[in-house]
């Protein structure tokens, strides 16, 4: 196993001196992930995440519980747990504001003592796949977030680390980058190289990455299971959304469909149906027969619905 | 700790600061001589910055005689030692007081998740060169204090010249980097540690017998800002204490140096583990 947690638990002290308030972010998290798993962490803003992770890679110290990452305590050999993570947080950057990436990556290298070659390599084959060759002499500072973004995610496995853990890597990317993205960690997990990893809201980047998810909330741990499983059991419903030419009455008794929202005076109708009694090709052929479509999209329920809906099936 | 495990931490230390940081200073130091102009701009204002308190001294001059018992030309040669070893501080360790930055913006906790020491890297995130504009005051006024004034040269003194600014540096250091680290514990910690800093910028450069009884004994005993310059200035002129103090204390500068390093590094590892268990 390369993460170990027992109970792991976190209390912070909130509110001032005279008003101290014991708040506990993390109640009781025990998981285990094996080496070469793709492991998607969720769960809704607040509910301990972050926390977790900071507990994992040595930054905070577990109110109670225990850790095991890499075989070391996180927190008593943070240096040379740091050797042999890597550690992607998408709201804080590890590169250096005012270097090129380039030089970045050397800074990043030696502090991590890569050897040349494989250095080399690894840089190389990194900015292939991720398409890096046009920024690589900008300073960091300039470059748009998806750019930087891939830059942290080759940063992050310079050092060839055991496990890569991301923190919303996902976070305010455009639908390109977010896809480059993916395939590439998709990739990387695949050769069995570095475990992964990632908290995010963003449903598909699970999908794509994880085969198994743990859903936390309110610092425990509320599904630890196969993406599979879960989907089957609580995906909930998916949402076709039509835009209309005109103006129609609710599109009422189509088969699957279990509610139907009409917006924008009857332009837009949200169809909400469970996958397994339709599927959305099929609903939308049926609602084309009837109606003139402007547009069609399929809305995924979010992280967020899913999550209510495992805490309310309890 | 295992024997070992200590071992493994030496050599990591030695090889780390032997391989890595020169690196990340240079790059920060690259990256300040981007724009030529204003880096030169910034060196002067420093430079003149640093000068003003020698005006203040100068001025004070011209109303009395004698400061503490002191001439002027005495006063400006603890000064000088003084602005010396705060220049070089301020070049080296001036960083330290954007700790309560790194730890609101989450950058302290990246620098947790690299493989070296959070205080190293703290100190090497930003080199302000522009400093160098104090280093330079400090010393014009400390040589030209130490040519004109009528110093009984002994090999023993010489070295007290050069060595004097580097401890009273080191000193310093310390001293601010342990003022800094109550940054850990109080969210609104950098008053009380700019307090410290630019006290002590203050403080040292004046003969503690200005000070009262009760101060003379803080900057003795507890905060060393007595060793900075009033001790080793008064070996270099070779003078008696007024005080009365030991010859000794004189002499022992880079001794407390070493002292305060290990006190600083103390309360710098405790402030990291307050907050590992605390938190931002």
């Amino acid at each position: 196993m390369i993460i170990e947690t027992e109970a792991l638990r976190r209390d912070f002290l909130v509110g001032t001196r005279l008003r101290r308030r014991r708040v506990t972010a993390v109640e009781d998290v025990t998981v285990s992930v094996a080496r070469g798993e793709a492991v998607g962490f969720l769960g809704p803003n607040g509910a301990g995440k972050s926390t977790t992770i900071k507990m994992l890679t040595g930054v905070l110290v577990p109110t109670s519980g225990r850790a095991s990452v890499c075989g070391l305590d996180p927190v008593r050999r943070r240096r040379e747990l740091a050797r042999r993570i890597g550690v992607v947080f998408g709201q804080r950057s590890q590169l250096w504001w005012d270097l090129p990436l380039r030089d970045s990556f050397d800074l990043h290298a030696a502090i991590h003592r890569v050897p040349a070659t494989r250095y080399r390599d690894r840089v190389d084959e990194c900015v292939a796949l991720l398409d890096m060759a046009s920024f690589l002499g900008t300073p960091v500072r300039q470059l748009s977030l998806g750019q930087r973004m891939r830059g942290e995610v080759t940063a992050a496995l310079l050092h060839a680390p055991e496990l890569l853990v991301l923190d919303e890597p996902t976070i305010g990317l455009d639908l390109t980058s977010k896809e480059r993205l993916r395939s590439f960690l998709s990739e990387v997990n695949a050769r069995g190289e570095v475990t992964l990893l990632l908290t995010t809201h963003d449903l598909p980047d699970v999908e794509r990455l994880c085969r198994r998810v743990v859903v936390i909330d309110q610092g425990r741990v509320l599904v630890d299971d196969e993406l599979a499983a879960l989907r089957q059991g609580f995906a909930g419903h998916r949402v076709l959304v039509v835009e209309l030419v005109e103006p129609v009455p609710p599109l009422l008794g189509l088969g699957g469909v279990v509610d139907v929202t009409v917006e924008a005076q009857g332009l837009r109708q949200r169809l909400e149906f469970s996958p397994g009694a339709t599927t959305a090709a099929e609903l939308i052929g049926t609602v084309a027969q009837q109606v003139a479509l402007r547009d069609v999209s399929v809305v995924e329920p979010s992280i967020e619905d899913l999550v209510r809906t495992l805490y309310y099936s309890r | 700790m295992a024997r070992g495990d200590w071992l493994c931490k030496v050599a990591e230390l030695r090889v780390g600061v032997g391989s890595i940081y020169p690196r990340i200073v240079a790059s920060r130091v690259r990256s300040q001589l981007a724009y030529p102009v204003s880096f030169a701009l910034d060196v002067v204002a420093q430079f003149i910055g640093q000068s003003i308190e020698l005006i203040v001294i100068l001025v004070v001059f011209t109303q009395v005689s004698s400061l503490g018992g002191f001439s002027a030309a005495e006063v400006v040669l603890i000064y000088g030692l003084s602005a010396t070893a705060f220049g070089l501080a301020d070049l080296s360790v001036g960083q330290v007081e954007e700790l309560p930055t790194y730890i609101r913006t989450g950058e302290f906790d990246v620098m947790l998740l690299r493989p070296l020491g959070t205080l190293p890297q703290l100190l090497s995130a930003d080199v302000a060169l522009k400093r160098l504009g104090r280093v330079a005051a400090g010393l014009g006024v400390l040589v030209w204090s130490l040519v004109t004034l009528d110093i009984d040269w002994t090999p023993a003194r010489t070295m007290l010249a050069v060595i004097a600014p580097l401890a009273g540096a080191v000193i310093l250091s310390s001293m601010w980097v342990a003022a800094n680290a109550v940054s850990f514990w109080l969210v609104d910690g950098r008053e009380f540690a700019n307090s410290v800093t630019y006290g002590s910028n203050f403080s040292t450069s004046y003969p503690i017998t200005i000070y009262g009884p009760w101060l003379r004994r803080i900057m003795c005993y507890a905060v060393p800002g007595a060793f900075v310059a009033y001790f080793p200035a008064l070996g270099l002129l070779g003078r008696p204490d007024p005080l009365g103090l030991p010859e000794l204390l004189q002499w022992s500068s880079p001794f407390v140096a070493v002292v305060a390093v290990a006190g600083a590094g103390l309360v710098w590892r405790t402030g990291v583990r307050h907050y590992q268990g605390t938190g931002s």
